[in-house]
């Protein structure tokens, strides 16, 4: 065995019961020796050395983890503001013209017809008369969001009242006036290297100085679909795909999961096809997630013929991922259980069924459910599966059902982290936020599960 | 969907009716005479409603298996054959056009009075073939029903009746692990063999070339279509390579040290830390490479006057470096624990320093446990995703500079089959065998950390 400390130490020095001082000098002197005392300085020194090194490497996964946190904590608190801009809009006739002599019908076409970019238009064109040209005004028009003329479709079709006069209303600022107003451009930026030219910065400054412009709360955020427009793009289609997919995955792999362990720890004979079972679920729990992807494109999507991009086929796949998880941690969580609650069971007469399904599995509960959950929380956080079965499509509707085109919390973080336009990187991080957020309060029902309800024999 | 909830819905009243009858019928044969149920009354409720729902589901379930192919061949018959497609593929197309005007779904715009008439026939073929069903599984649930009632006497023993088929049914739920290894298998292989038809697997396994642009029609230039994975592998290997370089010593150290010098309350703190390390979604690593890490290397390069391409292979590994420090540590850290507590003894006993019995002690003792360790990590290295794929490059070099860019077996797996190419392209069936083979690798790997863990653990029990 080679050991570094013992080679490090000198030639001549004698380690204890060395030879060279055999013999001729008592231990006491030889421990006192400036040999001996070199040499277990070194020793102390190498074991400080050691022990920084432990702390040193304990302090970079640290570092790590606070990096981490820390970027997508800045960034993504920014995503949960948005930037409004008070627009005094001029609902104006001409805009609903034949509103009046219009049927039921006509008159709802109309009213989500009608050309609501243009009171945008003309409202901006009054906060700032002397804009000239087309570019230029294009440029002016650049400022608002497109979401502001459905802002305004809304609220004209709930209340067509509103035709003819004069409101003011906070419609979305563009993703680029929203970075800018929050700081995230740097102003030492030459006009050709920022995405808003100076004259749109002057208008900008403009608008705050009269107070037109303010910081509020991103409800639309939580509540809306994807976008390709950074301002309009929310996670909550994201969520209820998410919500849907576990659903299913819940709903497959925990009584199969279950089952699978209540068998193998209960009633398995210890044979070569119990052994086979083992190992097999031993070995799937350490399959790349990729993979169950590919055998849920083979299987579900082309040989089974299920939609594609659907959270139906996305539990399916997890499900399948998250079954041996379930299965090892219920089978720790029943092997828990002492054998006096099923010999005393049996006393009793209960059958073994009885036992298990009246006895063993009630007490095991707990600890299955936190497995459940972790399983759960795991596949919450699995992207690589759902992008092989399509669940990348962009999607802008939230789903209302199983076989619905969806997509997911982590797969919409991949799409967003993709896409070029600068807001999505907060974006992004906001839905990390929401995302951690999530898997926080699952694990942390997992821990207070288990410190509540199981109990140590 | 609801067609499903309604044979679901029929299948489970049915067979309560059932349960409720038999339970009664077995309550009242005792009710006036001396005899004795052999189970509880429920047993006999339970034995009637498996003779109602099981044959029920069995024919429903053949029904939905059946459905697709035997509806579309039946389609497919009544359309005169003259002015049916002759190429498969736009056959499959203008039976995906069926499906979809039958559905209310929209049809490609090849769509015709053909396909129209053809839509018609389809839905009312299903229909019908679903109302058939819905009276089959009636007809099949009322007669189990009444048979499982009829068969229920006091003698009956019920109990064990129902038993053996919940012992039945939990055997079969056991053997799905089983089911999902053949299906992975099974489909990886197939898809495998269907490319190595059009690519040879030499070519495959030991070709320095990988280029799968294939051609969308066959007098597109630009199709390169080389399919040598040996880059790729490369690749892997590089990037895996860099994430231990990085997960090993700090995982192990940082277990040691836990173990050995850390005050519990360090512990308390560090260890659920840790946890959320391990616990974030590989999609926020990938995220963070490519944000703050890729950038970071690339200036940190360019400072000491490197080129570092903006994807290097140095980024994704350093994250997935970090991704597997947890892994490993709390693997090593179990291996650790698990060394009798009598060698540390021994050893300090003979004078040795804390580090000097880690070193000449402990870490030998527990070294198959942390070598299995290491497997898995491996394993896992070579089958993360989403970190590569944000943070790695597509551009297939050869290199082993780490600050250059690479590309790895799982980005092109999501690369080759996220894109809009028909499925039988060798480019998607590509995908299929760089899945197989990194399903071998990591099953390799995985087999051998559990036998070598395994074997470890027996020797100090």
């Amino acid at each position: 065995m080679t050991d570094p400390s013992r080679t490090e130490a000198p030639r001549s020095g004698p380690p204890a019961g060395g030879t060279g001082a055999r013999g001729r000098t008592s231990p006491g002197e030889r421990w006192a020796s400036p040999q001996m005392r070199e040499h277990l300085r070194r020793r102390y020194r190498a074991e400080r050395r050691f022990e920084r090194a432990g702390r040193a490497a304990i302090g970079l996964a640290l570092l790590g983890l606070a990096v981490l946190l820390a970027t997508v904590g800045a960034n993504g608190f920014q995503a949960f503001r948005t930037t409004e801009l008070r627009l005094d809009v001029f609902f104006d006739p001409q805009v609903f013209a034949g509103l009046d002599t219009a049927s039921a019908d006509e008159r709802d076409q109309l009213l989500a017809r009608a050309d609501y970019g243009a009171l945008v238009r003309s409202a901006l064109e009054r906060l700032f008369p002397d804009v000239e040209g087309r570019s230029a005004r294009r440029a002016l028009l650049g400022l608002v969001s497109s979401g502001a003329r459905d802002e305004l479709r809304d609220r004209v079709t709930a209340d067509p009242s509103l035709i003819g006069t004069t409101h003011a209303l906070w419609v979305l600022a563009d993703d680029e006036v929203d970075r800018y107003w929050k700081g995230e451009v740097s102003e030492d930026l030459s006009e050709g290297e920022r995405r808003l030219s100076d004259e749109q910065l002057s208008w900008i400054g403009g608008l705050a100085a009269s107070g037109r412009l303010r910081t509020a709360f991103a409800t639309r955020f939580f509540t809306s679909g994807d976008s390709r427009d950074p301002e309009l793009a929310g996670i909550w289609g994201a969520v209820v795909g998410s919500f849907l997919t576990l659903v299913v995955t819940l709903t497959i792999a925990f009584p199969l999961g279950v089952s699978a362990a209540a068998y193998l720890e209960e009633f398995a004979a210890r044979n070569r096809f119990t052994d086979l079972i083992e190992v097999n679920v031993n070995n799937l729990a350490a399959v790349p997630s990729i993979v169950f992807g590919l055998l849920g494109l083979a299987v579900f999507l082309n040989f089974f013929h299920l939609p594609r991009s659907a959270p139906l086929v996305g539990g399916l796949t997890l499900a399948l991922m998250t079954l041996p998880t379930i299965i090892i941690t219920s089978r720790v969580a029943i092997e828990a259980v002492p054998p006096s609650i099923r010999e005393a069971a049996r006393g009793l007469g209960a059958s073994p069924v009885q036992v298990v399904l009246h006895h063993v599995l009630p007490l095991a509960m707990p600890g299955i459910l936190t497995g459940t959950i972790i399983g759960m929380a795991r596949a919450l956080g699995e992207t690589a599966p759902l992008l092989m079965i399509g669940m990348v499509a962009f999607v802008a509707d939230v789903p209302g059902g199983f076989r619905d085109a969806s997509t997911a919390l982590p797969v919409q973080i991949f799409l967003w982290a993709d896409s070029p336009e600068r807001a999505f990187v907060e974006k992004t991080s906001g839905a990390i936020l929401v995302l951690l957020g999530f898997l926080i309060v699952m694990n942390g029902t997992a821990i207070w599960l288990r410190r509540r309800f199981e109990r140590r024999w | 969907m609801s067609l499903l909830l309604l044979l679901l819905a029929t299948i489970s009243v049915l067979a309560g009716v059932g349960f409720w009858m038999a339970r009664r019928r077995a309550l009242a044969a005792v009710a006036a005479g001396p005899a004795r149920l052999r189970s509880l009354p429920g047993y006999y409720g339970w034995y009637a409603a498996l003779w109602s729902a099981l044959p029920a589901v069995a024919v429903a379930a053949v029904w939905l298996s059946a459905a697709p192919t035997v509806i579309r061949s039946l389609t497919l018959a009544s359309v005169p054959a003259a002015s049916l497609p002759h190429d498969p593929a736009k056959l499959e197309l203008f039976v995906n056009d069926v499906r979809n005007i039958a559905s209310g779904g929209i049809a490609s715009a090849s769509a015709d009075e053909v396909a129209l008439r053809a839509a018609d026939r389809y839905a009312a073929l299903r229909r019908r073939g679903f109302e058939a069903t819905l009276a089959l599984v009636f007809a099949v649930g009322v007669a189990g029903a009444v048979w499982g009632v009829r068969r229920v006497r006091p003698e009956l023993a019920a109990r064990v009746r129902v038993e053996g088929v919940l012992r039945l049914a939990l055997l079969l739920c056991s053997t799905m692990a089983i089911l999902i290894t053949i299906g992975i298998v099974l489909s990886l292989v197939f898809e495998t063999g269907r490319f190595f038809d059009k690519v040879p697997a030499t070519e495959f396994l030991f070709g320095t070339h990988w280029s799968p642009q294939t051609a969308l029609r066959a007098d597109q230039v630009g199709s390169s279509g080389s399919f040598g994975a040996i880059p790729i592998f490369v690749g892997t290997l590089l990037i895996t390579g860099i994430a231990m370089v990085v997960a090993v010593p700090i995982g192990l150290l940082s277990a040691i040290y836990m173990t050995f010098y850390a005050t519990s309350r360090t512990r308390d703190v560090t260890k659920p830390l840790l946890e959320i390390l391990a616990g974030v979604p590989t999609v926020v690593y990938g995220f963070f490479a490519a944000l703050v890490v890729a950038p970071a290397v690339r200036e940190a390069g360019a400072w000491v006057g490197l080129s570092v391409a903006s994807e290097s292979a140095l980024a994704a590994g350093l994250v997935m470096g970090i991704m597997i420090i947890p892994f490993i540590s709390s693997l090593s850290d179990d291996s650790i624990t698990a060394v009798p507590i009598s060698l540390r003894d021994g050893s300090y006993g003979l004078g040795a320093t804390r580090s000097e019995t880690i070193r000449s002690v402990i870490v030998p003792a527990a070294l198959p446990g942390i070598v299995g360790g290491f497997l898995l990590a491996v394993s896992r290295a070579i089958g993360e995703t989403m970190i590569v794929v944000m943070a790695a490059g597509l551009a297939a070099n050869l290199t082993l500079n780490p600050l250059e860019a690479v590309t790895t077996v799982t980005v092109q797996i999501v690369t080759l089959l996220t894109g809009d190419q028909e499925f039988d392209s060798s480019k998607t069936l590509a995908a299929f065998a760089l899945g197989l083979t990194l399903f071998l690798v990591t099953l390799v790997l995985n087999v051998a950390a559990l036998s070598i863990v395994k074997r470890y653990r027996e020797k100090y029990d």
